[in-house]
């Protein structure tokens, strides 16, 4: 079903807040991987505040729908997101990274309330996907399996180990979700190992695709409606974002996959957020 | 800019340059005499400091992006070929998500690949357990043709980083973020691979450690000297493997006690390997490993981890301690066992 402007409207206005969030983590955490954690942030915000069945109060509801952030790294936009959604109070994020905090940059799921599995060395929050969703089936659950791959994350193998698998098992009940963003640590992803031709890839493993903007809530959305239509193949969105999104100086920049921030670029990062940072679109690879 | 001087790099270098840095310049030196060193990383040519080698010979460092079971695969192919690749990641995807790539391909064919795996320990602590490394001494050194070397700083790491160019078959290299406290003055040591280094004399306890626990061990020793009166050896046993045996038997025969310290777990480890010399000399020897108990360690900053697990100075000061007072059979006759 189409969103409503009110709708849009709120999800930016949560976005806008999470992002301010992401900073305020990063400020107290000492440093983070904000480019990846900002790409994300449309995406988190969709399913946390719309398409996700979950229940704060009961992290460990068995009718849940599970959320696995592959790109582990990316905690410190994960954290801050089940904190706005209810999960525990923004103040225990002031913890983040040190000593005995239950949050390090990779969150641990047994110390976390919300996070549905450990992740954090990249290329295995697909496999454990379709674990949960073969379970889910054998067991008549209806829940639903989200996972969020990187795009760098891609180049593991034990990701298309996985995909093969979800098609072969017609896992429709799983969603995949690939941060397109064009960006990994070393450089830009098509010039440290090319992705493309990426969609037909997932095509070609079995998968149905939708290519959406990924800071786009309609395009989420119907893609995400068509994902849940039960179109008995598994379904990978690959959502083309731009990293750093909403900071202007971070936007499109490899540096900022990981960085810290002092208290002159805490301020210009807030205030590039408040302005709504630029509109710059989808930033492919 | 670092002063070079040969192959020596001087304090003011080290004292400069994180300890991960002077890794890659070695490297660029070693590749500059040698064609046949390559690089390979998988995404982390910059974090593992690969990168500095790869701005010298572009064309000679190979990114295979994020895949650490080919990286170590393609490691193996290259040298197949007849090049000697040094493949760097962090030691928890070297020694666990690639471990039968590393065995299979690399040790079980023996072929020169040397893996400089950094980030070990709880060095990247905050990052979190799926980042912490305190399994892969213990994996490393069960593997047939590994050498597993653990250096104590950066100066160590340079020397460790030559000397397998030495070595035939593949070398595990384990070091930290790069941030290390410096232990050693000069590359001039004398170190040799397989060779432990006594750093300093004493009767009464020998502490054999090996990476940044060294230098708190050598730390621990003066502070005994001074407040409790004790003479500790402290041993630099920077090869986990071979083992030096010999300076395991001497520690024994002559000190009777020995605590073995490392930023790994007490399973398998450098404990683990003074240990199996230790039992199978059949003498008497009163002995105790510090590391990480069999648990999976809690998020923080190395500083912090290092104290919180007691491998700092104080820490191990204690575990001296506690063996100072155990009972144990002294035996004056080294001779007449089995
Ligand atoms: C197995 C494994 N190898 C390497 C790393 C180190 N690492 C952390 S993030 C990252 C880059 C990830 O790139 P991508 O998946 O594109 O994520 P994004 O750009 O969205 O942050 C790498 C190589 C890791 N966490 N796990």
């Amino acid at each position: 079903m189409a969103l409503t402007n009110e709708e849009k409207a709120a999800f930016a206005q949560t976005a806008r807040q999470l992002r301010l969030d992401i900073i305020d983590t990063t400020v107290w955490a000492g440093g983070a991987h904000l480019g990846g954690a900002l790409s994300m942030v449309e995406m988190l915000v969709i399913l946390y505040w719309k398409y996700l069945k979950i229940d704060p109060q009961r992290p460990d509801w068995d009718e849940r729908d599970r959320l696995v952030v592959s790109k582990g790294h990316a905690g410190v936009g994960i954290a801050p997101a089940l904190a706005l959604r209810g999960y525990f109070p923004k103040e225990e994020l002031k913890s983040f990274n040190h000593f005995m905090s239950p949050f390090g940059m990779h969150l641990d799921a047994a110390k976390v309330r919300g996070v549905d599995l450990s992740t954090g060395s990249l290329g295995h929050g697909l496999p454990m996907s379709v674990g949960l969703a073969l379970g889910a089936r054998l067991q008549k659950k209806d829940w639903k399996t989200f996972c969020i791959l990187g795009d760098g994350e891609c180049d593991e193998g034990s990701v298309w180990e996985a995909a093969m698998s979800a098609a072969h098992f017609r896992l429709d009940n799983l969603v995949v979700m690939v941060d397109r963003n064009g960006l990994m640590i070393d450089g830009r992803t098509e010039d440290v190992m090319g992705l493309e031709p990426f969609e037909d890839k997932w095509k070609a493993f079995g998968f149905l695709t939708r290519k959406v903007d990924g800071h786009d809530y309609d395009e989420l959305s119907s893609a995400i409606d068509f994902a849940l239509s039960k179109p008995g193949k598994p379904v990978a969105i690959i959502a083309e974002t731009v990293k750093g999104k909403g900071v202007d100086f971070m936007e499109g920049q490899v540096k900022w996959h990981y960085g810290s921030v002092d208290s002159v670029l805490e301020a210009k990062a807030k205030a590039s957020i408040e302005a709504g940072a630029s509109d710059k679109g989808r930033n492919h690879g | 800019m670092a002063e070079i001087t040969g192959t020596t790099w001087t304090c003011y270098d080290s004292n400069t340059m994180t300890q991960a840095e002077i890794y890659g310049r070695v490297l660029t030196e070693l590749g500059e005499k040698d064609p046949r060193v390559v690089g390979v990383t998988a995404d982390l040519a910059n974090s593992t400091k690969i990168g500095v080698f790869g701005k010298a010979f572009p064309d000679r460092l190979f990114n295979v992006g994020i895949a650490e079971q080919n990286l170590f695969g393609v490691a193996a192919g290259l040298a197949k070929s007849g090049l000697i690749p040094f493949a760097s990641t962090f030691a928890a995807f070297a020694s666990m998500r690639a471990a039968e790539q590393v065995r299979t391909d690399i040790c079980y064919q023996n072929l020169p690949v040397k893996i400089i795996a950094t980030h070990a320990g709880v060095a990247f602590g905050q990052a979190g357990t799926t980042h912490h490394c305190l399994e892969d001494i213990a994996i490393m050194r069960a593997f047939p043709n590994m050498t597993v070397i653990v250096p104590a700083d950066g100066i160590e790491t340079a020397n460790a980083v030559r000397a397998s160019m030495d070595i035939p078959g593949p070398v595990y290299i384990r070091v930290g973020r790069g941030f290390e406290p410096k232990f050693h003055a000069s590359e001039d040591y004398g170190f040799r691979v397989g060779k432990a280094q006594r750093f300093r004399e004493g009767t009464d306890l020998t502490i054999i450690a090996c990476g940044i626990a060294v230098l708190q061990a050598a730390e621990a020793a003066k502070l005994l000297a001074a407040s409790d009166g004790l003479s500790i050896r402290v041993v630099n046993m920077h090869t986990i493997k071979p083992i030096d045996r010999e300076e395991v038997l001497a520690a024994i025969r002559e000190t009777r006690r020995i605590l073995t310290v490392e930023e790994h777990s007490v399973i398998g480890g450098l404990g683990g390997a003074v240990a199996d010399v230790i039992a199978e000399s059949g003498k008497g020897c009163a002995f105790s490993k510090l590391g990480f108990n069999d648990e999976f360690s809690v998020v923080g900053y190395p500083e912090d981890l290092y104290s919180h697990y007691r491998l700092d100075a104080n820490g191990i000061a204690d575990a001296v301690r506690a063996i100072m007072g155990r009972d144990f059979e002294e035996d004056e006759s080294w001779e007449d066992e089995v």
